[in-house]
């Protein structure tokens, strides 16, 4: 076992970890974070981003031991206080959802995209969100969502 | 599924890296960005007994350029190398391939050097350092050897790495002034490992081809360069015509593998398509640098 200390959500935590137990398992069975989910554990679905020091990255393929020292934000801390965030808010409003399996892989990933290119336009959020492509189909909604976002964080 | 159980070891120099890879062999994998190795471990079609983290090596990430040659870090995220300046402006033919690497997500963990160990025909980095001779640069406790790309992919998923070396540097040479690169790719979906994929890179001097490189990905079980088409393209014009002859010579003597993505005949077929496809946009980005 190997202890590690990492930051989720604004928040340290400590664990003791077998080395390889992945960042996802962590974050939901010792953290009991379970927003974030787990579909294929071979990084095909992208169901299990999340951010790590800034970038997404997929929780299935880091092992837990690798965020030792990290900042990584879940889907829990978009809501910090239960309060939607902007993100979800429009995508809440453009019913960006289909079974929701794959709704926290997409808002992180978007989150991500958007923080980095605000100004981006539908192409390129089609292109950013295809690594998150499940097995549904609706994902017009959600590219709607996505752009609702962008357009009022620069209206804003 | 989950990762079975394995050893795990957190180097902080290379020194210290080499000294467990001499200790363990092939009994080790090295672990750097995770993104073919942890799928590998949870399909279990890789099952070393000790992992050795690379991650905290700091000094195998980072870009430099001297004497024409651009030095890229093992260890340097795909990510950084996508958004350098130093690549764009130098290689351009990898500035061109980087996007087309899996997603966003993937980029943000792999690397440079992971790519280029792991040696999967089908992905992008082979194929780009075939077409430009990059040299391979592996550290072990009797030293370093330099191994140009044409000899560092052996067979699927195999390089001339022995498994008490580890790959510390990738050097690509500097492009001419007038030199136009680009990344083809059929795939199903966007960030997919493509059907077929297609890396050229064309010099122009004076209007006329004085470099032309090909290779392509996902057409064997290394990486394959186009030999004979490279020759008839040096010393031409860029036309519709001499890009068909190439796409002819290019495609003549391949016979890639059938799977439920497609057919033999089909990449075939995508692939001439791909070297037309791919030699006009070369062609078109050289004149942009003109």
């Amino acid at each position: 076992m190997v202890d590690i200390t990492v930051r989720v959500n604004g928040a340290t935590h400590a664990g003791s970890v077998e080395p390889r137990m992945t960042l996802s398992d962590f974050l939901r069975d010792d953290l009991d974070l379970t927003g974030t989910h787990v579909g294929c554990e071979h990084g095909a679905c992208g169901a299990c981003t999340v951010i790590v020091d800034g970038r997404a990255v997929r929780s299935c393929l880091m092992l837990a031991v690798q965020a030792a020292g990290s900042e990584v934000t879940t889907i829990e801390g978009l809501a910090p206080e239960g309060t939607l965030g902007p993100l979800q808010q429009a995508m809440r409003d453009s019913h960006s959802f289909q079974c929701g399996f794959c709704t926290p892989g997409f808002v992180m990933q978007a989150s991500a995209f958007l923080s980095a290119h605000p100004d981006a336009g539908e192409q390129e959020i089609r292109e950013a969100l295809s690594g998150n492509i499940c097995r549904c189909t609706g994902y017009q909604s959600i590219i709607d969502g996505v752009l609702l976002a962008a357009r009022r964080g620069r209206e804003a | 599924m989950k990762l079975p159980q394995v050893e795990y070891e957190a180097p902080t120099t290379v020194a210290e890296a080499v000294d467990l890879l001499a200790e363990h062999q092939d009994e080790a994998s090295v672990l750097a960005g995770g993104q073919s190795l942890i799928p590998l471990l949870a399909l279990r079609l890789a099952r070393p007994a000790v992992l050795i983290d690379i991650n905290g090596l700091g000094e195998l990430s980072g870009i430099s350029v001297t004497d024409g040659l651009v030095t890229i870090g093992a260890m340097t995220r795909e990510y950084a190398a996508e958004e350098s300046r130093t690549v764009a402006d130098t290689v351009p033919l990898l500035a061109a391939a980087l996007p087309l690497i899996g997603h966003e997500a993937i980029r943000s963990r792999g690397t440079i050097g992971g790519s280029l160990a792991h040696a999967d025909p089908a992905a992008e980095l082979p194929a780009v350092a075939l077409a430009l001779d990059a040299e391979f640069v592996v550290r072990s406790q009797s030293g370093d050897r330099v191994i140009p790309a044409k000899e560092w992919f052996e067979g699927y998923l195999t390089t001339l790495r022995r498994p008490d070396e580890i790959l510390v540097e990738v050097r690509f040479p500097t492009a001419g002034p007038v030199t136009g690169a680009a990344f083809q790719e059929v795939a199903r979906r966007h960030g997919d490992f493509a059907i077929v994929g297609l890396a050229v890179s064309l010099a122009l001097t004076d209007g006329v081809i004085s470099d032309a490189r090909l290779a392509f990905s996902g057409i064997a079980d290394v990486p394959v360069r186009a030999a004979d088409a490279e020759d008839l393209l040096v010393g031409e014009r860029p036309s519709p015509e001499l890009f068909e002859e190439a796409a002819r010579r290019a495609t003549a003597g391949i016979d890639p593998p059938a799977d439920l993505h497609g057919s033999s005949e089909y990449r075939k077929k995508v692939a001439a398509t791909l070297v037309r496809r791919g030699l006009q946009a070369a062609a078109d980005n050289a004149h942009e640098r003109e």
